[in-house]
């Protein structure tokens, strides 16, 4: 494991985006370092998924700038910050639903395997892009759903298949957007042991509700409330944290943790 | 600069005319989220009526009223018997279902009133000139167009801006399920809101009706325009429709009006000639391009995205 | 594996059977007009087959299709008119005129989606329309007459009926094979997320947008071409090919034989063709009994049942053709 703050990959200085007068993000600075998984939380509306958007390049935020890997990326559109190796997975399952499992995977990977200006050759019979949608399959645990239409698989199964959609890029960054919601405990279970596994090899932006998966997993936490930052450490220091706790901790999770 | 004055008015009435079909259009659109191609067919449908029933009533004015009446009770009965269904479906079952109906509507008037067309003649307290400033003179019944469609655009605006219905109007545009959760009868409220759109589309029909010749497929033309109008406004406002109905109005008549002569100062008169029409048929969509770059959802969008 | 014997299979095999043969019946003593409709039907098969690659297999709801009909028809009338008869120059040109006003047109139009994207085509396509009906010189209004079909190296020969037919069902099954080629490679596969979640297309790193623009114009292209053979068939172009209503009747074929399938736009066009042929007379046949003359003069009014069915198609069967076919195939199926 690299020791947190080791190296900055994601930098955020100072970003604000309004919508009318309702402030979503103000002023806010984050930074991730490489390897590490780290954790935004913060009430409902504390302008996370504002967050996420922003830095996925889905919105483009009024002020401040976003670096990854030392390069701004602030007015970089979605595709080239995918590109770079900064993948999102979305909070409602986004997926093509009227295309088959392995079909939205070997997309995923398709985005990545340089342009798409191919008109002749079959796709589906592509080895380089069907081999490794397959293994991103096999590492979420779908392997056995490859040929099943999107639209067939379960809740939890979306969540998984968003995940392997994530990974397919091979991404340096993954900005996950509440992987755990719906989940039933069993599949909760198991998507934290896979995001355990993740964590050896990624750098993770994780947007969560569910306090015990983000303390189990987290090197670092963020809480947001009304789009400002209002503490950031390691988990035992946010758990101890007045503030924290008042804002947040103490009224919305105040029976669930303990 | 007396035909200039002329030509402005005629750009204004016609603005104006096309405000109600575009008004219509939008609200149905920004409402509803409906695309209704065969709005068209229900001007189409109102100067039939208002011809019809001029001949009956031998009067212009009741004739114009009761053909209002006439539309906005078949616009109400085209949206419990067909449009009710397409709410919340696809863009593409829109266009094809309304289209049926455009189709429907052509062959219905078809045999009722038969291929030849009818017109509408004016009373004559409305077929003479008034002189508007010293020395200009200009047709009556343009200047009562203007009124009655200026008036019309206020009261509209007052209705959206200022009353219940417009505040449920507005919220229905916003937010579906809340103006359902406050307890409000919203499939009456959509039967109301197109059958306004309805009748405007009518009122625009009956009063073009003195003008032109009442005939198959005249809402066709002018529904494209109407088209252009609510790109160009941005769907669902009202007051993009009015600003872009008056610059289409201005735009194409001035530009059938002036543009061969300007085309003249550079082209050689014959050249000129040949190319003026085709050219001058092209303003409003370079207008509509030209919005479509600065401004994708239009002058006045009032979504989102 | 049955899997080939499908009703499916066994309506596409029919039709391209019936397509081929046509000439042979006709020659058997079958009636002439037929070979006409059916070149007409080939032709326009091949026009909603381009558009079904961007409506049925892109999502983009393109309400001008129609245009490139007209455009591919008058590059052949007006060359034709000026003495330039060569296939070799016409056909290009009308490939070439369509591809760069779908190229101008999608450019634009693609900035937007949904109610906007329909509403522009709509409105450009019919800016062609008022154009050509502009220019005297090629008749305006009233169209052009087309004096001397396409000429090419013999032993091709435009004005021989049936190599004629032949040529138009070999470009038509071309262009389907085209379409698979396309829609099953990775461009075509882009091209099918855009359509199902066009969101998610650009948060995994596609700029959909090029993609998207690459494919309207190979669409418009195609119909470009269909629209050549349009005017060497009619011997005659007027702006009334790219007439709105014409691109709502490509719209129709499309879903009447069912979208995003292969060969859907050929049934649908071929349905759509024939039941306007034969409505009026089924109509008549079927009412006169009941009630007399008056059933032979609403016969002429056959379009007051298109209406209605139209709509009834689009809530009961929206899988059109194509849809019957393999909800037909899944029963079959133990």
């Amino acid at each position: 494991m690299t020791a947190p703050h080791a190296q900055p990959l994601l930098q955020v200085e100072n970003l604000s985006k309004r919508f009318g007068g309702i402030v979503a993000t103000e002023n806010l600075a984050l930074t991730v370092g490489t390897g590490e998984l780290h954790a935004v939380i913060g009430p409902n509306g504390a302008g996370k998924t504002t967050l996420i958007a922003q830095l996925s390049g889905q919105l483009a935020p009024d002020e401040g700038r976003i670096r990854f890997d030392g390069q701004d990326i602030t007015a970089l559109p979605m595709h080239r910050r995918s590109r770079l190796g900064l993948a999102r997975s979305f909070q409602i399952t986004s997926l093509f639903l009227d295309l088959s499992v392995l079909d939205n995977v070997a997309l995923a990977v398709q985005a990545h395997a340089g342009h798409s200006f191919r008109f002749w050759r079959d796709a589906r019979s592509e080895p380089e892009l069907r081999d490794p949608a397959r293994a991103a399959l096999d590492r979420v645990g779908l392997g056995a759903r490859a040929d099943r239409p999107a639209s067939l698989l379960s809740h939890g199964e979306h969540r998984q298949l968003e995940l392997a959609m994530a990974l397919a890029g091979a991404p340096r960054m993954l900005l996950l957007d509440e992987p755990m919601a719906g989940l039933g405990p069993e599949e909760s279970v198991r998507m934290v042991e896979m995001l355990r596994a993740l964590k050896q090899e990624l750098t993770i932006l994780l947007v969560e509700h569910d306090m015990e998966a983000v303390f189990a997993l987290a090197d670092r936490v963020t809480v947001m409330v009304y789009g400002r930052v209002i503490a950031s450490g390691a988990p035992d220091v946010i758990r101890a944290d007045a503030a924290v706790r008042e804002a947040y901790l103490g009224e919305a999770e105040g029976g669930a943790h303990g | 600069m007396t035909l200039f004055i002329e030509q402005s008015l005629n750009g204004l009435q016609f603005g104006l005319l096309l405000f109600l079909l575009a008004a219509g259009l939008t609200l149905v659109f920004g409402i509803m989220d409906l695309v209704n191609l065969a709005h068209g067919s229900l001007y189409m449908l109102g100067a039939y009526f208002a011809a019809t029933f001029a001949i009956w009533t031998g009067s212009f004015v009741l004739a114009a009223v009761m053909s209002l009446f006439a539309t906005l009770l078949v616009g109400m009965l085209v949206e419990v018997i067909a449009m009710r269904r397409l709410y919340g479906r696809d863009h593409l079952d829109h266009v094809l279902a309304t289209f049926g109906l455009i189709l429907f509507f052509d062959e219905s008037v078809r045999l009722i009133w038969g291929p030849e067309g009818m017109s509408l003649p004016l009373p004559s307290w409305l077929n003479r000139s008034v002189e508007i400033l010293p020395g200009v003179q200009y047709s009556a019944y343009r200047l009562a167009i203007i009124v009655v469609t200026l008036s019309v655009a206020v009261s509209l605006y007052l209705l959206v801006m200022r009353t219940r219905i417009g505040m449920l109007i507005r919220a229905g545009a916003s937010n579906r399920e809340m103006v359902g959760a406050l307890g409000v009868n919203i499939k009456l409220l959509y039967t109301l809101v197109f059958g306004l759109g309805a009748a405007l589309a009518g009122l625009a029909g009956l009063m073009q009706a003195p003008i032109l010749t009442v005939q198959i497929g005249m809402g066709e033309n002018i529904l494209i325009l109407a088209f252009v109008i609510t790109v160009i406004g941005g769907i669902g406002s009202i007051r993009g429709a009015l600003v872009g109905a008056l610059f289409v109005g201005f735009i194409d008549t001035m530009g059938r009006a002036f543009f061969p002569d300007l085309l003249r100062m550079v082209l050689s008169p014959t050249a000129a000639s040949t190319a003026a029409p085709a050219l001058s048929s092209m303003l409003i969509y370079l207008l509509m391009a030209i919005v479509l770059i600065a401004k994708p959802e239009g002058l006045f969008s009032t979504s989102q995205r | 594996m049955t899997g080939w014997l499908s009703a499916r299979n066994i309506a596409i095999v029919t039709l391209v059977a019936v397509l081929l043969l046509l000439p042979l019946y006709i020659e058997l003593g079958g009636n002439r007009f037929l070979l006409s409709l059916f070149t007409r039907i080939v032709i326009l098969a091949m026009a909603a087959v381009s558009l079904n690659l961007i409506l049925g297999y892109g999502g983009m709801m393109s309400f001008g299709h129609a245009a490139y009909l007209g455009i591919g028809g008058y590059a052949v009338g007006m060359l034709a008119k000026e003495g330039v008869v060569s296939g070799f120059v016409q056909w290009p040109v009308a490939l070439g005129a369509s591809a760069l006003f779908a190229l101008v047109i999608g450019a634009l139009s693609l900035r937007t989606r949904g109610v906007y994207f329909i509403m522009i085509t709509l409105a450009f396509a019919q800016m062609a329309y008022y154009i050509v009906g502009g220019i005297a010189r090629y008749g305006g209004d009233d169209g052009l007459t087309v004096n001397q079909r396409s000429q090419f190296l013999p032993p091709v020969d435009l004005t021989n009926k049936v190599q004629f037919y032949y040529i138009c069902v070999a470009l038509l099954l071309a262009s389907v094979f085209l379409v698979w080629r396309l829609i099953n490679s990775r461009f075509g596969m882009v091209i099918q997320g855009a359509r199902s979640n066009e969101i998610r297309m650009r948060a995994i790193g596609f700029p959909t947008y090029r993609y998207k623009l690459t494919c309207f114009v190979i669409a418009g292209t195609m119909c470009g071409l269909a629209g050549a053979l349009l005017a060497n068939h009619t011997d005659f172009v007027s702006p009334s090919m790219m007439y709105w209503t014409r691109s709502g009747d490509l719209i129709i074929m499309v879903v009447l034989g069912g979208m995003g399938s292969l060969f859907g736009p050929v049934f649908g066009a071929m349905a759509l063709l024939v039941l306007e042929e034969m409505l009026p007379f089924i109509i008549k046949v079927v009412a006169t009994p009941l009630f007399g003359e008056v059933a032979a003069r609403a016969s002429e009014y056959w379009q007051i049942l298109m209406g209605p069915l139209l709509l009834l198609v689009v809530l009961f069967a929206r899988g059109g053709i194509d849809g019957l076919l393999r909800k037909f195939d899944r029963k079959e199926r133990p």
